[in-house]
């Protein structure tokens, strides 16, 4: 039995305690150190491409959220872009009517579109896979309706005017070149990454492993499901709020595509291209999504969204774990470094 | 009849089920007597798991009621019976497949102290569950393996798995659904030790085909033959019943 290597346990002579062993799940690898440092650094790299990198890392914490419940307790949705575009309006809203500071703007509007995922999440508790899809996409649908309707408020289809958004903190002023921007939400980002990765390293984290991994069981060794799952469906709400803030403080300007289905679509995409259930596959795959379709768009402008569906196509066909483990060798092992299961 | 109570561990009664119109467990009323080694046994099909999940509230029973330990639990959700000391395996795996021993006996453990909701301390810090998780593996011959992925347990060691993970629940009542089933031979004997080796002061129902582990096992043994509880009885009594022996021992049984 003993001949035979044991998968999780690291290779060496001796065996990790118990202890030693769960917490090291938990411990930073250095390839997770140096993608943080890389992030950091290009705000010193690339001046020019940092409005490009300001939306990478806003679509990677929608992302990055939209995994806390897909790959860790395992919930379906092809509605999140509802808390993205709750917390995108409220932060509009805030700057119009004279909450211009944006750090408090961006937590007020991770608190409103937490309210809303807290409300949607009671939907959800019960049901499979189709009844959440439908569930969610109709959540979405209604509050794309209600922002069309509601056009005193937010602006209607010519989407919400007149946000002036302050200096950050009172100091750091928004700059055309979107140096401000991006060390901005990165900072958001990197900040909403540490606490979700002490969440999912947390027995809460595991409990809701063991919910997505076998839901009968875990009723059975008497773990209630719903408070859990109203718990990370809220927070991972208030992420995508939280992003959506990004983006209109950012960009100081609010539409209705900020609820739109396909930007629900595009972070499922972003979970299928970069993985999910291990933190980072939100923002390895909005990082390869953007390119993507930056690269894409500039080479067949007119067909760049064919090629883009072709290549997803492609990415689910084949698996993107093979597909990484064939095409790009030397990257799968830094995948497997930063966590990700079978790289 | 407040005395017979008092020493009940279970007691079910005209306990039914119906799957459309196929009655699956028609009117069982059983007693199981606390630090009883009770079994309970009958041909596939006669409705022992479908008992044990109306038992545990994995199905809703149709009708009757199921009092654990003198109190009626028969509308406790599942969590509400494990908090009241019901623990079960199943018969067909369900374990978590990508998580390892370690972890899965840890949640089961965190869960009953109360602190499987904790989201702000880190898996493995909390060395009362880490330290009982592993003395609990040690002792069910999981020690080697408690870091592996449970996909990539052998057979044999995902059942013992199985009760290792009901046992963490500290139960006063372990319902344990054909624990030696499927297991090959040469892994046979650390599950029928586990089994044997279980404390005296849990109260067992033991649902089993190996007769040989039924009869050395159990000091009580109900029958069950079509939904219906056809005997019950001693040992001596029902391995010597010659209408237990026409429905369901047949030639092939090892008696
Ligand atoms: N969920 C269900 N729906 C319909 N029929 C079921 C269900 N569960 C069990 N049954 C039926 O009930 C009968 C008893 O099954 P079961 O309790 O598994 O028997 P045993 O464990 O004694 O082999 C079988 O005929 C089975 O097909
Ligand atoms: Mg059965």
């Amino acid at each position: 039995m003993l001949s035979k290597p044991p998968s999780t346990r690291p290779l060496g002579a001796q065996a990790p305690s118990p202890a030693a062993f769960l917490q090291a799940r938990a411990a930073w690898r250095w390839p997770e150190i140096l993608f943080w440092i890389s992030a950091f650094g290009l705000i010193l790299l690339f001046p020019n491409r940092h409005l490009l990198l300001n939306e990478i890392a806003i679509l990677g914490l929608f992302a990055l959220s939209l995994d806390l419940i897909l790959g860790y307790a395992g919930i379906v949705s092809l509605g999140h872009a509802a808390f993205f575009g709750v917390g995108a309006y409220a932060a509009g809203l805030l700057a119009k009517h004279g909450v211009s500071e944006p750090v408090t703007g961006l937590l007020l509007s991770g608190a409103a579109a937490g309210l809303v995922g807290f409300l949607a999440s009671f939907m959800i508790l019960r049901g499979t896979d189709l009844t959440r899809l439908m569930v969610t996409l109709g959540v979405a649908l209604i509050f794309h309706e209600l922002a069309n309707r509601l056009d005193w408020i937010t602006g209607g289809a010519d989407g919400l005017l007149g946000i002036s958004v302050g200096p950050i903190l009172g100091r750091f002023d928004f700059d055309f070149a979107g140096t401000t921007a991006y060390t901005y939400s990165l900072t958001a980002t990197f900040l909403l990454f540490l606490l979700a990765r002490r969440i999912v390293h947390s027995p809460f984290g595991l409990s809701l492993k063991a919910l997505k991994d076998n839901h009968l069981r875990a009723a059975t060794i008497g773990i209630a499901p719903n408070r859990r799952i109203v718990a990370i469906y809220t927070l991972a709400a208030v992420y995508a709020g939280m992003a959506g803030a990004l983006l209109t403080q950012t960009t100081q300007f609010v539409s209705l595509e900020m609820l739109d289905f396909a930007r629900s679509a595009d972070a499922l995409l972003v979970l299928v291209i970069g993985g999910s259930g291990y933190l980072y596959g939100g923002l390895i795959g909005a990082i390869a999504f953007k390119l993507m379709k930056d690269t894409l768009s500039a080479m067949t402008p007119a067909y760049w969204i064919f090629w883009m569906g072709f290549i997803l196509v492609i990415l689910v066909l084949i698996g993107r774990d093979r597909l990484m483990a064939t095409l790009a060798r030397p990257f799968a092992p830094l995948l497997k470094l930063l966590g990700a299961r079978r790289p | 009849m407040t005395l017979a109570h008092q020493t009940l561990a279970l007691q079910t009664l005209g306990l039914s089920k119906s799957f459309g119109g196929f009655r699956a467990n028609s009117d069982i009323s059983l007693c199981v007597a606390r630090g009883a080694r009770h079994a309970l046994i009958g041909p596939n099909g006669a409705g022992k798991t479908t008992f044990i999940n109306l038992l545990t509230g994995v199905v809703p029973a149709t009708s009757g009621t199921v009092r654990l330990l003198d109190e009626d639990v028969t509308r406790v959700s599942q969590q509400g019976r494990v908090k009241r000391g019901m623990a079960r395996t199943y018969q067909i795996n369900q374990l978590f497949a990508d998580l390892t021993p370690i972890e899965t006996v840890g949640l089961a453990i965190a869960e009953r102290e109360g602190a499987g909701a904790r989201w702000w301390s880190r898996v493995g810090q909390n060395s009362a569950v880490v330290d009982e998780a592993e003395a609990l593996l040690t002792r069910m011959k999981l020690g080697e393996v408690m870091m592996w992925r449970t996909a990539t347990l052998p057979y044999g060691k995902q059942r013992l798995l199985e009760i290792a993970l009901a046992m963490a629940c500290k139960p006063k009542l372990l319902l344990l659904d054909e624990p030696a089933a499927g297991v090959p031979e040469d892994e046979r004997h650390d599950v029928l030790d586990s089994v044997e080796a279980l404390p005296q002061d849990v109260t067992v129902l033991l649902i089993e085909h190996d007769m040989e582990l039924v009869f050395s096992f159990a000091d009580r043994i109900s029958v069950l033959v079509q939904g219906q509880l056809f005997a019950e009885g001693g040992v001596e009594e029902i391995s010597t019943d010659p209408r237990v022996k026409a429905v369901y021992l047949g030639e092939d049984a090892h008696v």
